[in-house]
């Protein structure tokens, strides 16, 4: 590592950009990056690769930041990043992750906030501790002096979004909270400027403090898990190298291809848009748009779709339908419509405000028009009925949703799952039917061999042949034999014929692992060893804990069933191993329908799937979850993503979730229990601003607290 | 009560410095990899001799 990375251990590389004016910065997303030796492999081996200057791996966000020479190209880089085992993409535009903004913002007020709370604190407490005279007047003064720009800054937030909200004539939980803020505010100058006694600006302030960090740990808790959900997403199908008439290639991106276009589609890499083969046969994965894992095999003349990954040989292909028209646009569409039910959700904290606030504000006016009457003079009558609004604003119940939500996204986040934000963990507790689709949910999406009939030296000769090539039966078999810790053979001469295999000299013999030459079973390889040959078959085997996941979702009283889109005896076979019942062969559009149909019945569906034809039904569900290797389009269409081989976090998610719940129903339950108690001492206007100081810290405390309990709750028993 | 004019502008300068020393890390993305510098302390520079 150079020197300069050392010393500016956290600060992005871009900005030294004066001494390397004429280098260029690229940001890379990697996955893969797991543990520091994967940082240190990849900002050692990278930073000798010719024309890159410096290296930087973000762990957090799973990205490399890589300053260059011009002339190194993002493609080189990539290649060089392959070659050191990681597979990186170049991070896309993702839709996703636009609120870091929003989050800085609401982080520089809380710390505006925190600074004022202390400060006036400390000249409050002289106040409460006796101070009199001309030293309160300085004091009070001074706590004005510091409050008046601090609420101008921290409270913006919460004065815009009641804005908002009163513009269109609706009323959410900021409207009683800058209501509050500010009637406390101006009755403080007022204390202020006529040498009272009462002034409420560390409440304000305190009030300010305590909500913006509620609303930070909500948009931290979105960040993370946007964040980690944005380094999942791949460049699939977004662009396509379109060949000029001269024979030149260019790479253009997905939105400008146009019908008529010739592109060249590599092994590996996926369509971006509908089009019919010109030159070149093979095989190609559809998996992602029809859920079925065997590869399909294309010739010139057939049709292929946006979104199929080419499996074999380099594909020639005219386009004929590009951008809106292709069938993924159609799915997009149809995912559009769905998700609209979902944005009329309305989440548990609005639920209790649009009841909360009202009550507060007709008991502020009850208060004010009861001393009126009762002869207590305007000035005192307003005191009092400010000193209601106070201490029922609502601290304890601004934070008691979002302090339980982070508590448990976290737990989660632990255990594999990324919740997307708190509506989705709300949704998710409501849950009473679970849809599972076959492909890549229950099963793991990728082929497992079956090596039963190989012995060591056959296997260790395998793995040799397979690393060496990206096609998807090579590395599920170099995954399988990785696991039963084989070493590889020394091979020579190793070089893979596209569309045919992979070929090597072992001993001066020829060893070749190669597409069969029976194509009945089309998911298998044939190892050659000299003259011996061994067929190996490849099956989508299931998740390892599919069963007790399906038994643990039973327990919590959701009954799991199979939604797919593959052939119906493919789907019987998982169907009957798990016990569950099942339809095959459904369309994106009839699993939109199967949904409806449930949500008619008055049931919450969940569902799990990952491929783009179940992206509408993700939508479309009550929740929905999808696995990490899912579409790009799933992922950003479900509530939440699971990574890894293991099925559970799914049922996890709703245990939680429906915990969660417990704990968040008790802290609002916890609030309106505080509001009975000390409303009465506010209305006969005993509250002074200490009582309301500490009334104030210890109900935040108490929700702070009882949240924390979350924290264990996602433990797997036994783990 | 003279200590008063002293003492106050400091705690408050103190309170800004805090303040302003947290705006520039923010700013300067000492936040951005939290994850990453736990890491790194694990990362084995002598190997290739730097």
């Amino acid at each position: 590592m150079d020197g300069r990375a050392e010393t500016e251990m956290n600060a992005p590389i871009g900005i030294v950009a004066d001494r390397t004016s004429d280098f260029v910065d690229t940001r890379l997303t990697a996955p893969g990056i797991r543990c520091a030796g994967c940082i240190g492999k990849i900002e050692r081996e990278l930073s000798g690769v010719e024309g890159v200057d410096s290296v930087r791996v973000n762990f957090s966000a799973k990205r490399v930041a890589i300053v260059h020479d011009p002339e190194v190209d993002e493609d080189q880089l990539i290649a060089a990043l392959r070659e050191i085992g990681f597979d990186a993409a170049p991070i896309a535009d993702n839709p996703l992750g636009n609120d870091d903004a929003e989050s800085r913002k609401l982080l520089r007020a809380l710390a505006v906030a925190g600074f004022g709370m202390m400060n006036i604190m400390l000249l409050s407490v002289s106040i409460w501790s006796g101070a009199s005279g001309a030293t309160r007047e300085l004091f009070h003064w001074l706590s004005a002096l510091i409050a008046l720009p601090v609420i101008a800054y921290a409270g913006m937030p919460f004065f815009t979004s009641a804005l908002m909200a009163l513009r269109y004539r609706r009323t959410n939980m900021d409207v009683p909270i800058s209501i509050g803020v500010l009637l406390a505010t101006g009755l403080s100058l007022y204390e202020t400027a006529t040498g009272g006694g009462h002034a409420y600006f560390e409440s304000a302030v305190m009030l300010l403090f305590v909500l913006l960090s509620g609303r930070a740990l909500d948009a931290s808790m979105r960040n993370r898990t946007r964040a980690g959900i944005g380094a999942l997403l791949g460049s699939m199908g977004k662009s396509a190298s379109v060949l000029a008439p001269n024979g030149s290639t260019s790479r253009v991106p997905a939105n400008e291809l146009e019908p008529g276009m010739l592109v060249l589609v590599a092994a590996g890499e996926a369509l971006a848009a509908d089009g019919e083969i010109e030159e070149g046969s093979g095989a190609i994965d559809n998996s992602m748009l029809t859920g079925e894992s065997t590869p399909e095999n294309v010739t010139k003349g057939s049709t292929v779709h946006a979104g199929a990954i080419n499996l074999s040989t380099p594909l020639r292909i005219r386009l004929t339908k590009t951008v809106s028209d292709t069938a993924i646009a159609e799915i997009a569409r149809l995912m559009d419509e769905a998700g609209q039910s979902r944005s009329r959700y309305v989440r548990i904290a609005d639920r209790a405000s649009r009841l909360y606030a009202p009550a507060v504000h007709t008991l502020s006016l009850l208060a004010f028009v009861g001393w009126m009457i009762a002869g207590a003079g305007w000035h005192q009558s307003l005191i009092i009925a400010i000193a209601v609004l106070i201490i029922t604003c609502p601290c304890a119940m601004g934070l008691a949703v979002p302090a339980a939500q982070v508590v448990a996204s976290g737990a989660l986040l632990k255990q594999g799952l990324l919740v997307k934000d708190g509506s989705a963990l709300e949704r998710l507790a409501e849950c009473d039917t679970a849809l599972f689709d076959k492909t890549g949910t229950l099963t793991l999406g990728e082929p497992r061999p079956d090596l039963s009939n190989l012995d060591a030296g056959e296997r260790s000769i395998a793995l040799a042949l397979a690393q060496s090539s990206r096609h998807p039966l090579s590395r599920g078999l170099t995954e399988a034999l990785h696991d039963c810790a084989v070493p590889p053979a020394a091979l020579e001469d190793v070089r893979e014929i596209e569309g045919h295999g992979v070929t090597g000299i072992w001993k001066g013999g020829e060893v070749a692992l190669e597409r069969p030459s029976h194509t009945a079973a089309a998911m298998s390889v044939n190892l050659r060893v000299g003259d011996i040959s061994h067929l190996v078959r490849f099956e989508d085997t299931l998740r390892d804990d599919a069963c007790e996941t399906i038994a643990a979702m039973r327990a919590l009283g959701l009954e799991p069933r199979i939604l797919s889109g593959d052939r119906s005896d493919a789907v019987r076979t998982v169907a009957d191993e798990l016990g569950l019942e099942s339809d095959a062969g459904a369309t994106p559009q009839k699993k939109l329908q199967a949904l409806e149909l449930l949500k008619q019945q008055g049931r919450n569906p969940l569902m799990v799937g990952d491929g783009l034809n179940d992206a509408p039904a993700l939508a479309a569900a009550h929740a929905s979850i999808a696995p990490g290797s899912a579409s790009d389009v799933s992922q950003q269409a479900a509530d939440a993503v699971f990574i890894g081989r293991k099925l559970m976090p799914v049922a996890l998610a709703i245990k939680v979730s429906r915990k969660t719940m417990r704990i968040v129903r008790q802290n609002l339950g916890f609030s309106v229990l505080y509001n009975v108690c000390a409303v009465p001492l506010a209305l006969f206007g005993f509250v002074t601003p200490l009582i309301a100081a500490i009334a104030m810290s210890i109900s935040s405390l108490v929700v702070v607290a009882n949240s924390l309990r979350l924290a264990r709750s996602a433990r797997v028993p036994g783990a | 009560m003279t200590g008063l004019t002293f003492l106050i502008p400091i705690a408050l300068g103190m309170g800004a410095m805090g303040l302003a020393v947290f705006f520039w890390a923010m700013k300067h993305g000492q936040f951005e990899d939290l994850d990453g510098a736990a890491q790194r302390i694990l990362i084995d520079d002598e190997e290739d001799g730097a």
